[in-house]
């Protein structure tokens, strides 16, 4: 089974002011993603905020429609599925939020926010329901008592905990996670973390996971996808990348990652500016305006996706062909 | 002695809410000294009293819930908890600045940039006209805020987070004060832009000389930024240190744990170590030492009495009973 973006692209209207109807512009969020996941792999995706992370997040959730490009699961066109086929697929692939604060409705006991997310026409027994989310709440390391109790009861680690057993309770193959520790303590972390690669071994999970913590990411992908501006600047196996990256966005990017300790000094890329406007995005290169290498042609001409060394693929004019 | 005295001494400071639920002792006993020009980092998680000592520090603490109890802070041999209300208010923004973690809610979105760092020069110099907004340009291009004459007369939503925490800076240092206070000042940002803000902070930090107190839960930002290093648990103080001393040498198992817990992005680790448990409730703490529940170190006596501060090097200490143990 795998998931799979060809050219995804996700623009958003910008309407101009008072005249009705009119668009003055487009957003392109996500602007010719082209990424696959196979079953049991972790494919991380990093990037600051405004580069199109969490709107790829939402197109493969289906809670956004692409404006180009297509989403195949199991080689199936996302455009093309029938009502079982959505129905499968919202089983197939769950998801788990940054905050758990705002993801788990005040008003339910854990045990329906657990159950929420299974079919109810098909006829199982209410007992069952409950001896499934049982099942997964002791999969994620909390009591079966806690399915009677409400998420205030919670502290912000077990909160997560829930919502990953949310996201466990239809057998996904598929899991997103957005952002899933940023919002916890320091100390908490870590047992989240461990909780993912742990059911990741035990059930074959397959997981994208969305942040903008290069070291959490670096913990759990075994692939990385670095994106800027709507497009994926770089991608291969998550420690080729780590040690040596290509784009040089991914070498500033991980440059500004500060390592944990203080005698580990090395070499800081700081770079000028900005985040380019997503309304108006300069010509050529997407990153040119920042970048300490860039060539005359990169100012006009958009570098192409190219592989540069076996499984390391980037899109910049420093590996260019025609160089 | 002949050695000049720090620039601030904080001793046994405690600030305490009193709320419908009890005494939450939010800072309980914390003490610590900063030399001008140093950098200290206050790390711990939330909860843990950081911010709430950074209030106390300039007397900001929201009342009538929260008081200061006990405790002095000495500025420069003064003491600021025996300030009225009218002093303090000249000691901040001239002698402390405070720089918060959200440009977004620190900076007034109905006036100019302009308007807003020219206030401090206003208020603590007395500058008006020419030399006002030639000190304004000034205290914007120490913080390498680009092309300062325009942003002069921007606002808060046409500038970007690096930029506004920038600006917020520059009010912050623009009386050039003795000691900086940095609340989380790149919890916000992005990594790339937490990078230049750092870089730039550095800079006016060595020519000005200004100490900085830096509040932060990212031992990346300790490990690059600080000289020296206070781990804070349930509103106290547990291991303070150079920062080499307590990255090399943690002596603390909260320290420790919390090393070893983190993921790194300088290498793949196998599997991270966990703290288990909660940060305990403030409201409801135990009698002994506040982090034994999680403690993998637990002895009997760590749940009878607080452990004493046990010294591990020259200015490196802990307060731990297993430390006190082997030291015995």
């Amino acid at each position: 089974m795998t998931l799979e973006g060809i050219e995804l692209k996700k623009h958003f209207p910008v309407s101009g002011g008072f005249s009705v109807g009119g668009v003055r512009g487009w957003i392109k969020a996500v602007d010719g993603v082209s990424v696959q996941v196979a079953e049991g792999e972790t494919l991380g995706i990093v990037g600051e905020s405004g580069s199109g992370k969490t709107t790829l997040a939402k197109l493969f959730l289906l809670l956004e429609r692409p404006t180009g490009g297509s989403l195949l699961f199991d080689g199936m066109e996302s455009r093309a599925f029938g009502r079982a086929d959505f129905a499968r697929y919202r089983r197939s692939v769950q998801a788990v939020f940054q905050d758990p604060y705002s993801s788990l409705s005040p008003r339910m006991r854990v045990e329906q926010i657990v159950a929420e997310p299974l079919p109810s026409e098909n006829g199982e027994s209410r007992a069952m329901v409950r001896e499934r989310v049982a099942e997964v709440l002791e999969r994620v390391g909390l009591r079966r008592e806690s399915a009677a109790l409400y998420p205030h009861e919670f502290s912000g680690g077990q909160r997560q905990r829930i919502a990953i057993a949310r996201a466990l309770v239809t057998y996904p193959k598929f899991i997103i996670l957005d952002e899933p520790v940023s919002a916890l303590d320091v100390s908490i972390r870590a047992q989240i973390l461990n909780l993912l690669k742990d059911l990741q071994e035990q059930l074959g999970l397959a997981y994208v996971m969305i942040s903008h913590d290069l070291a959490a990411a670096r913990y759990l992908a075994t692939r990385l996808a670095v994106m800027y501006s709507g497009k994926i600047v770089e991608t291969g196996p998550c420690d080729a990348v780590y040690t040596e990256p290509l784009h040089p966005y991914t070498q500033a990017l991980l440059s500004a990652a500060l390592p944990l300790h203080p005698a580990a000094r090395r070499q800081r890329i700081i770079l000028p500016g900005e985040v380019p406007n997503p309304m108006n995005l300069p010509a050529g290169c997407r990153f040119h305006p920042r970048c300490p290498q860039a060539l005359p042609h990169c100012r006009t001409e958009e570098p192409e996706w190219q592989q540069v060394k076996p499984g390391r693929f980037t899109a910049c004019h420093l590996y260019g062909a025609g160089r | 002695m002949s050695e000049p005295a720090p620039l601030l001494v904080v001793e046994d400071l405690k600030t305490h809410f009193f709320t419908r639920r009890g005494i939450t002792k939010a800072v309980d006993g914390v003490s610590f000294t900063l030399e001008a020009g140093e950098t200290l980092a206050l790390v711990g998680e939330s909860g843990s009293g950081k911010s709430v000592t950074c209030l106390s520090l300039v007397r900001m603490v929201p009342e009538p819930a929260g008081r200061i109890v006990g405790g002095r802070i000495l500025l420069d041999g003064e003491d600021l908890l025996h300030k009225s209300t009218a002093e303090m208010r000249h000691v901040r923004g001239k002698q402390i600045a405070v720089v918060l973690q959200d440009p977004m809610t620190s900076l007034n979105p109905a006036l100019t940039i302009g308007t807003q760092v020219g206030e401090v020069l206003r208020l603590h110099q007395g500058l008006r006209g020419a030399p006002l907004r030639a000190r304004v340009l000034e205290a914007l291009s120490r913080l390498r805020i680009p092309a300062a004459e325009t942003r002069l007369r921007h606002y808060q939503h046409q500038l970007s987070g690096g930029m506004r925490q920038r600006v917020s800076s520059a009010i912050g240092m623009s009386c050039a004060p003795r000691l900086l206070i940095a609340d989380e000042p790149t919890t916000a940002l992005d990594v790339t832009i937490q990078a230049q803000y750092l870089e730039v902070l550095k800079e006016v930090q060595r020519s000005t000389g200004v100490a900085v107190i830096l509040v932060t839960h990212d031992f990346g930002i300790v490990a690059a930024n600080a000289d020296r290093v206070a781990v804070m648990y349930a509103g106290k103080i547990v291991e303070m240190g150079s920062t080499l001393q307590v990255f090399n040498n943690p002596g603390h198992p909260y320290t420790q744990a919390l090393l070893a817990c983190l993921p790194d992005v300088e290498l793949r680790r196998q599997r991270l170590v966990e703290i288990g448990g909660q940060p305990p409730d403030l409201a409801q703490l135990p009698p002994g030492c506040p982090f034994a529940p999680r403690c993998p170190k637990r002895r009997p006596v760590c749940d009878e009495a607080y452990p004493p501060s046990v010294p591990l090097g020259s200015g490196h200490a802990a307060s731990c009973w297993v430390l006190a143990a082997t030291e015995a």
